[in-house]
């Protein structure tokens, strides 16, 4: 059966190739042609998670999360633990190591129903990021000792990546692990370590030799937040709040057990763990509450004498991202079908996450708009949940402009844009 | 939910590639552009062998019954050879008109022949004054004589494929002023019928148009296409099916458009190295890319949506795509452009020919700030109350 220009795959990228060399992402084959509305069977599971969001997602919960409240370390592994119960705390997953097995279709409603009706994200740091390593790389032991605590929420992730000196130049790193017999000795200094502060374990990209090429001597180190030597330092960010620490490493002992694949081979696997994350960095669901939230904020602003919203001037903006997120939505799809089909992420990943990325800012930018002068009052006391007063403005404002500061960082973390861009460039246009 | 084309549609496309490979190559089609009249009668006649004109027909009027994805097919493999021949205003356009309101007998004349490629259909519906605005018609009907017969009366601009159709399907007020969204009825009417004067001309993009004048034009009763009244409602739904085709078409422009030009700038060299090797133009082209894939997920979406039965769906997927597809093929059209330095501004070179066209369909059935609008009033504006 032929496709879109003769087709080829590369070794290590699930892209095709037309005949005159442009990409096009591929999809899977079906039998029927091509149909965007959802079947029958995939009405019925939205069902079945709406009714088990308006069952089991605690209403405090529900609650912050909607308010844009503070949403504690408690929160999270609360309701992580429900979704375990409901064996569904890791909807990537395939059935082999305890996942749902959903389809790109199913992954989707799940998270477009769970972003609706209020639930805590489900932290990537260990789901999406070091479970796939942990799967296609890692040994039968470490699989059988951390897959399933990532699942049941006893233990949380944080990644290891970046240095002070390696941002986007990632395999630049120079935290050290000196090899004594059967443990790793590590010193250095990870940062921008996202929520450092509630995490059991975190999952490194170490220097484990300097005499070759910066790809060929790093290693991807598992290690216990609780080992002796680990110092975590909180970085307050331009929102006033501390989600990203530094991480200091002084003579940390990690047994060698603890390291994924093979010694110096660990490059490869912060590739395939990158573009995990980039999938999950579109952030649809999320996006279509905000998007709610901004209407609703605008629709409650008056301006003129009238609801902000009747400025057409105003809704124009609404209207064009939500334009882009509905294309976004479909992309992404298209995106998660591919990859289902050839079990590795490509370099498609790439467009999600600077569309993504791109379509958050938009949104918490004219959500800060719509408040107009309402946005410029700091009160981050206002930000727990239960908070008596005093209040400048309505309570729905209180975490609008820290949101916008706070997403800045959307576009720089997890491969900058730019960066983005040279994948794409590379990847998928060959230059 | 599925995202890919059936067998038999990639069966299509394939065969559509390898005919336009063999019969329009681009002197080829430097030829047809410069026919008399412009278009060339041996690949309508082919597209017709190969069932691409009668693919979306119902059954029942010589059609395999296919969908607007099929058209998608179609149109995107047309796209990519930028065929100049009149299917979005024949096909698209004036058969799925007659297939979805014409009755019985209007169905049976016209689109086993439309089908076969041997008769020409055109929507005469812009007039000067309209813009994209669908209500804005001027042009009258008055009963005419003691058979239910009409006089038609008015101006029509801009008709795509006007000046080659045999029958216009012409929009003419049969009650209300100018702006109702009623009392706008469609005419079936013979190109060559007294009174009609078509003046046809070349546009932007080496495609053919007319504008008609109607003069005392004299129609039988079983001329109206569809019940008195519901022109305005049986043109937008044909147009929401043109809007789909020429997002389809965009999508094969644009994917040509970032091929030459990354092929270019591989091979151009400034400063001892190839251009392609800048990062201010490999994030330009990366730009590209990506409104690409953004346009072709918003096309996949219009062409599973213009055959629902839901009128709003309809505007509100249509309005979308036309906008995000407009503003992806200005980006698109002006990057390539822009990439290919001097030579883009060529006449010989093919980009210059790509973007032209790219250009016209932004504009054609209304350009993005006009869809934007319409999103925008149309959009849910949320709870009031919360």
């Amino acid at each position: 059966m032929a496709r879109l220009p003769e087709v080829r795959s590369t070794n290590d990228q699930s892209v095709v190739f037309t005949s005159s060399g442009f990409v096009h992402i591929a999809v899977p084959v079906y039998a029927r042609g091509m149909d965007l509305s959802y079947t029958a069977d995939e009405q019925r599971f939205r069902t079945e998670v709406r009714s088990f969001l308006d069952a089991n997602l605690p209403a405090e919960i529900r609650a912050k999360v909607l308010a844009g409240k503070h949403v504690t370390r408690d929160d999270f592994v609360r309701w992580n633990k429900i979704l375990y119960q409901q064996g569904w705390s890791t909807p990537n997953w395939p059935t082999e190591f305890g996942g749902p097995g959903w389809n790109a279709a199913q992954q989707h409603i799940f998270e477009d129903e769970c972003a609706d009706a209020g639930a805590p994200p489900l932290m990537p740091f260990g789901i999406r990021m070091v479970a796939p390593v942990i799967m296609t790389f890692g040994n039968r032991a470490q699989q059988d000792r951390f897959l399933p605590r990532i699942r049941s929420g006893d233990h949380w992730w944080c990644q290891g990546y970046s240095e002070p000196g390696s941002g986007s130049d990632l395999a630049s790193l120079r935290m050290r692990a000196e090899r004594r017999g059967d443990i790793y000795v590590c010193n250095g200094q990870k940062t921008w370590t996202t929520l450092a502060q509630y995490a059991d374990w975190i999952f490194c990209l170490v220097r484990t030799a300097t005499d070759r090429r910066q790809q060929q001597g790093i290693s991807f180190l598992l290690i216990d937040m609780k080992s002796p030597g680990i110092t975590v330092r909180p970085i307050i960010t331009l929102d006033g709040d501390a989600e990203v620490n530094e991480v200091w490493f002084e003579d940390v002992e990690v047994p060698v057990d603890n390291r994924v694949g093979e010694e110096n081979q660990g490059w490869t696997y912060a590739k395939y763990l990158l573009g995990h994350e980039r999938t999950g960095n579109a952030g649809v669901g999320n996006c279509k509450r905000w998007l709610k939230a901004l209407k609703r904020i605008a629709s409650q602003q008056r301006a003129g004498g009238r609801p902000l919203i009747d400025d057409p001037r105003f809704r124009d903006r609404i209207a064009q991202v939500e334009i882009e997120l509905m294309a976004l939505e479909v992309t992404t799809m298209r995106v998660i079908a591919m990859e289902l089909a050839s079990q590795k992420p490509g370099p498609e990943a790439s467009i999600l996450k600077v569309q993504g990325t791109e379509i958050q800012q938009a949104l918490t930018e004219l959500q800060m708009l719509a408040l107009g002068p309402q946005a410029l009052p700091y009160q981050p006391a206002a930000l727990d949940a239960g908070y008596p007063g005093p209040l400048s403005g309505p309570d729905y404002a209180v975490p609008i402009t820290g949101r916008y500061l706070n997403h800045r960082k959307a576009s720089i973390y997890a491969g900058s844009n730019e960066i983005q861009r040279n994948i794409i460039a590379k990847h998928m246009l060959g230059l | 939910m599925n995202f890919d084309f059936s067998e038999e549609q990639h069966q299509l496309r394939d065969s559509l590639v390898r005919l336009l490979d063999r019969g329009y190559e681009f002197d080829k089609r430097k030829q047809i552009v410069a026919s008399e009249t412009g278009y060339s009668r041996e690949v309508w006649r082919q597209l017709a062998e190969l069932g691409a004109l009668s693919i979306a027909l119902p059954e029942a009027d010589g059609g395999t019954g296919g969908t607007a994805v099929d058209t998608l097919v179609i149109m995107e493999a047309l796209g990519r050879r930028l065929v100049v021949e009149p299917y979005v205003p024949a096909i698209v356009l004036g058969a799925g008109l007659v297939a979805r309101a014409g009755s019985e007998a209007q169905r049976a004349r016209l689109l086993p022949r439309v089908g076969a490629g041997q008769h020409l259909l055109a929507l005469a519906h812009d007039e000067v004054d309209s813009r994209y605005e669908l209500a804005r018609v001027t042009t009258r009907a008055r009963p005419d004589g003691d058979g239910g017969g009409y006089m038609l009366d008015g101006a029509k601009t801009v008709v795509l494929g006007g000046g080659t159709a045999d029958t216009l399907i012409v929009s003419a007020r049969t009650a209300g002023e100018p702006g109702d969204p009623t009392g706008v009825s469609l005419f079936l009417v013979d190109a060559t019928a007294a009174g009609v004067a078509r003046r046809g001309y070349a546009t932007q993009d080496g495609h053919r148009a007319a504008d008609v004048t109607l003069t005392g034009v004299r129609v039988p009763g079983d001329a109206l296409l569809g019940a008195a009244g519901d022109g305005v409602a049986l043109v937008e739904h044909a147009l929401e099916h043109g809007i789909a085709a020429v997002c389809g078409e965009a999508l094969g422009v644009m994917a040509v458009l970032v091929d030459l030009t990354s092929s270019y700038v591989k091979t151009r060299k400034q400063f001892g190295v190839p251009i392609g090797q800048f990062q201010v133009l490999q994030h330009r082209l990366a730009d590209m890319l990506m409104r690409v894939e953004q346009a072709r997920s918003m096309t996949y979406l219009i062409a599973t949506t213009v055959d629902s039965s839901d009128p709003a769906a309809r505007r509100r997927v249509t309005a979308a795509a036309k906008t995000l597809v407009s503003q992806a093929a200005r980006f698109v059209g002006q990057g390539a452009i822009q990439l290919h330095g001097g030579i883009g501004i060529t006449d010989e070179a093919p980009v210059s020919h790509y973007f032209k066209r790219l250009t016209m369909i932004t504009l054609t059935f209304g350009d993005a700030d006009h869809h934007l609008a319409r999103f925008s009033d149309l959009m849910d504006r949320g709870e009031r109350n919360a």
